[in-house]
């Protein structure tokens, strides 16, 4: 009898962001469908309500199915039989339910049966997926990819393939191949035209591809013959039921064992063309890698959720020395920072979803009629902003899973490393976060332009006019400090960068790290005006960023031209 | 299959007895139920689930919920909506208050009489009083068939339906006529969650007295222009009842005392199968009254 939803007051803090009512206003542009669907909204109010009482359904499903399923996939885990995936039992129960709860295809619109809801909502029920199972987010969570065909695929495409997500087709994008990971530009799976069958047929082998034998499969492939790079690639759609593709393998992995990752064989596999030739990487994936950075976000900051209730039940619950251990000073800092990176990565993520449902309407709009100049500057604002946060939410969210299952572990102490406790779960799922759907490494690489542009430093000072409630004055005058520190390092690593290439390569991660941790706070220092739960979040995340920033500043301002030459000298090593 | 079948799910509001806190009880030792959120019975949802099968496996099926409560049990039938129940009829007035088993059978057997069901699917009991006795006495007063304890109907005939049903010591299989009252075990599937669009579409049926209490509000107005999102309501006078045998007046059970019992475990007494033992059992229960 469990809802992730109805339990979770800064879930529910976020759906009410005064930002809704223009998402909303995007969205269903003028409740225009109030009078052609029998569930579109009439008013804002209505879709508000709407939202809500979908997301505690999805909530519900979450704590009633697919959490208590958790331990019994991670046990049994998907195979292969006849070539094709069979998902472990609790899958199947998952997917019934999620399909009789009619949570597919949240975001698309409603003449392909979608619910045509704003992407919060869906990163919402994404995120407590993930509580409930991070491996199942991942086959729940790629419907998604319906919003790539959405954006780029012709009418006919959409009308044959998202009608189908609505109804619960679970969605893969086949990208990697065993010699293209973060390269994909290495991409070899190839698309030839028959002209004999009118169609694309697909040939090669793809790797590591979760939820591999999914009903939808959106196919990276060199359609142009005799080119080796980006420009030779393309975006396909490929039909399960159509044939041609077989499992080969699914992957032995050490976390999200229900979700399957598979190894591929395509032979003579039909497919349609997405949108254009050749625009495959350039344009298609981007926009396919940015949905899912936030979905990892979303799943990163559920299992952070997770993470940091296991933790807190047992520190309750376990008693020594004739308290329960939460009375201990160095748990319960433990569990203050826990709770404040918890509440910080979800922050970040809703202020990036907004961001990135904001630009992605005006994109929408756009398709129906030209935007007028204020529009189109806010689109280009609100999408700048997008690429910049997006990374950094990846980013953030996914090494605090991580350090929040560590966390979990050490304080059940002997009994998180057994495997009685879900904890141990947590953290096998959370290791591949900051991993799969582009590195942290990576994370850094696509923030740091929104570092060295001004992106971030423009945002922070938004934020910094802003007013503030009395009770985090100390903390915002603290941010204007570390701002000050952060300009400092970012001004010293550009002077630098001048002098030796390399430089700022080499304190990317501090410096993407640092513009992290002041926006992190901000964001929580707004929140506590609105809600006075957040005002000692927003101390405490203050104190971690304060210490963080230190290490970043000192170690960036010491740092000479020669520091590029010694820690290149280990590529002479072998 | 294709069929026209009218399929009825009798229904209850129950206070949430699963989770009670302290001040669950009132001090008349009755069931505080201001304290208690009000539920839909969980045995009543599996019964649900078996007609939202059946409906899915006959074409032409259609499954109404019969609720008989105050006005705010309409929340039960538009949560059978949500979950896929096609509407539902509500049974209210004030002289079905205080009503017994006896006196609620007999009820919702008028409303049955009227609605002429092809079949009736009810909960083996509510858990609010745990008798069990509804169901089977709502066949008996319509001269029906009972189908106690099923667990699945694992086959639809023409005019018949085969049930599992669970016993304690297994299950069985029978057949029987279509019409026939069905009530279902906690151990039958598991009721289907809320639908995202039902929910949608569905939130603003009301019920006739409801419409009436608030005519302006939005859900009012909105329930006025479409006629499915208006839940039938029945007054008794609407089910042609003799009015002796409604509510309180019907209701031969009477409560004598009510009694807090508070197991301890030093209350707790450990026998053998031992001659003595037995003997001394014996004893003590006939001197307590509980046996003789």
């Amino acid at each position: 009898m469990a809802n992730f939803f109805s339990d979770n007051k800064d879930l529910q803090f976020h759906l009410q962001h005064p930002a809704m009512r223009k998402i909303v206003e995007l969205k269903e542009r003028n409740f225009r469908e109030k009078d052609t669907y029998d569930y579109a909204p009439h008013d804002f109010d209505d879709a508000m309500d709407s939202y809500r009482r979908v997301l505690e359904i999805a909530g519900e499903v979450c704590g009633d199915v697919i959490a208590p399923n958790a331990e019994g996939v991670d046990k049994e885990g998907p195979k292969v039989v006849n070539d094709h995936v069979q998902y472990a039992s609790g899958t199947v129960e998952n997917l019934k339910a999620v399909v009789d709860a009619g949570l597919g295809g949240m975001t698309l619109p409603r003449k392909y049966n979608g619910l045509n809801f704003p992407l919060i909502c869906f990163v919402m029920a994404n995120e407590m997926v993930a509580r409930a199972d991070a491996g199942f987010e991942n086959i729940w969570g790629l419907q998604d990819c319906a919003e790539t065909l959405n954006e780029f695929a012709s009418e006919e495409l959409k009308e044959k393939f998202l009608p189908l997500v609505s109804e619960g087709a679970t969605c893969a994008m086949d990208l990697t191949e065993p010699d293209a990971g973060s390269d994909l530009g290495a991409v070899m799976l190839k698309a030839t035209w028959s002209e004999e069958k009118q169609t694309w047929l697909l040939n090669g082998v793809k790797r590591f591809i979760t939820n591999g034998d999914g009903d939808i499969s959106l196919v990276l492939a060199r359609t142009e013959e005799g080119t080796t790079d980006a420009r030779g690639l393309s975006m396909l759609v490929y039909d399960k039921r159509d044939g041609g593709v077989k499992v080969r393998r699914i992957e032995n992995k050490m976390g999200i064992k229900g979700s399957p990752t598979c190894e591929l064989v395509f032979t003579n596999a039909p497919a349609y063309l997405v949108g254009d030739r050749k625009m495959g990487l350039i344009k298609y994936v981007m926009s396919l890698m940015n949905a899912a950075r936030l979905g990892i976000g979303a799943q990163s900051v559920g299992t952070c959720e997770a993470a940091y209730r296991e933790a807190l039940k047992y520190a309750h619950e376990r008693q020594q020395f004739g308290k329960p251990i939460i009375q201990f000073a160095a748990v319960s800092e433990m569990l203050s920072n826990m709770k404040a990176k918890l509440q910080g990565a979800r922050a970040l993520l809703y202020e990036t979803a907004r961001f990135v449902e904001i630009y992605k309407q005006y994109t929408h709009i756009s398709h129906e009629r030209p935007l007028e100049g204020d529009e189109r500057k806010e689109m280009k604002f609100y999408t700048r902003l997008a690429d910049g946060f997006t990374p950094l939410v990846k980013l953030f969210s996914s090494e605090y899973a991580n350090q929040l299952a560590y966390d979990a572990i050490q304080i059940h102490g002997g009994s998180g490393f057994m495997k009685d406790y879900p904890c141990e779960r947590l953290y096998r799922d959370a290791r591949i976060m900051n991993i799969y759907e582009g590195t942290s490494q990576l994370q850094v690489v696509a923030a740091i332009n929104a570092v060295t542009k001004g992106t971030f430093l423009e945002q922070i000072g938004r934020y910094a006019e802003a007013d503030y409630v009395e009770a985090v004055q100390p903390v915002v005058e603290k941010l204007k400090s570390l701002t000050e520190q952060f300009r400092e390092m970012v001004d010293y690593v550009e002077a630098n960068d001048k002098e030796v290439a390399g430089f700022k390569e080499f304190h990317a991660r501090r410096l993407v790290e640092t513009a992290g941790h002041i926006i992190i706070t901000y964001i929580l220092c707004r929140q506590a005006g609105e809600c006075e739960d957040y005002i000692n979040s927003a101390r405490v995340f203050c104190k971690l960023a304060v210490g963080k920033i230190a290490e970043a500043h000192t170690y960036v301002m010491t740092s000479t031209t020669d520091d590029v030459a010694l820690f290149k000298a280990v590529e002479q090593e072998c | 299959m294709k069929k026209e079948l009218k399929i009825v799910v009798l229904a209850k509001q129950v206070p949430d007895t699963r989770n009670v806190g302290k001040d669950a009880m009132t001090p008349e030792g009755t069931v505080n139920r201001a304290a208690l959120p009000a539920i839909f019975n969980p045995e009543d949802l599996n019964a649900l689930e078996m007609a939202l099968s059946l409906k899915d496996r006959v074409e032409g099926a259609e499954v109404r919920v019969l609720t008989m409560g105050p006005q705010r049990a309409a929340d039960v039938i538009r949560d059978a909506m949500f979950r896929g129940a096609d509407g539902g009829y509500l049974l209210s007035g004030r002289e079905f208050a205080g009503s017994d088993t006896l006196a609620t059978s007999y009820a919702l057997s008028c409303a049955l009489r009227k609605i002429e069901p092809d079949i009736i699917i009810a909960g083996r009991q509510a858990i609010d009083g745990d008798t069990a006795q509804v169901g089977p006495q709502v066949a008996e007063k319509l001269s029906l068939p009972q189908i106690t304890y099923a667990e699945e109907i694992t086959e639809i005939k023409e005019d018949t339906l085969v049930i599992r049903r669970r016993l304690s010591g297994g299950v069985e299989l029978v057949e029987c006529p279509l019409k026939s009252v069905i009530t279902v075990n906690a151990s039958a599937p598991a009721c289907r969650p809320r639908n995202a669009k039902r929910v949608m579409k569905f939130k603003y049926a009301l019920a006739t007295s409801e419409r009436a209490a608030a005519p302006e509000s939005v859900a009012a107005q909105r329930a006025a222009e479409k006629e499915y999102l208006q839940i039938v309501e029945f007054a008794a006078a609407d089910v042609n009842p003799d009015p002796e045998q409604l509510g309180l007046k019907g209701s031969p059970t009477k409560v004598k005392k009510i009694e807090n019992v508070v197991f301890q475990a030093k209350e707790a007494k450990r026998l053998t199968a031992s001659d003595e033992d037995i003997n001394s059992l014996m004893v003590e229960l006939i001197a307590s009254h509980t046996l003789g």
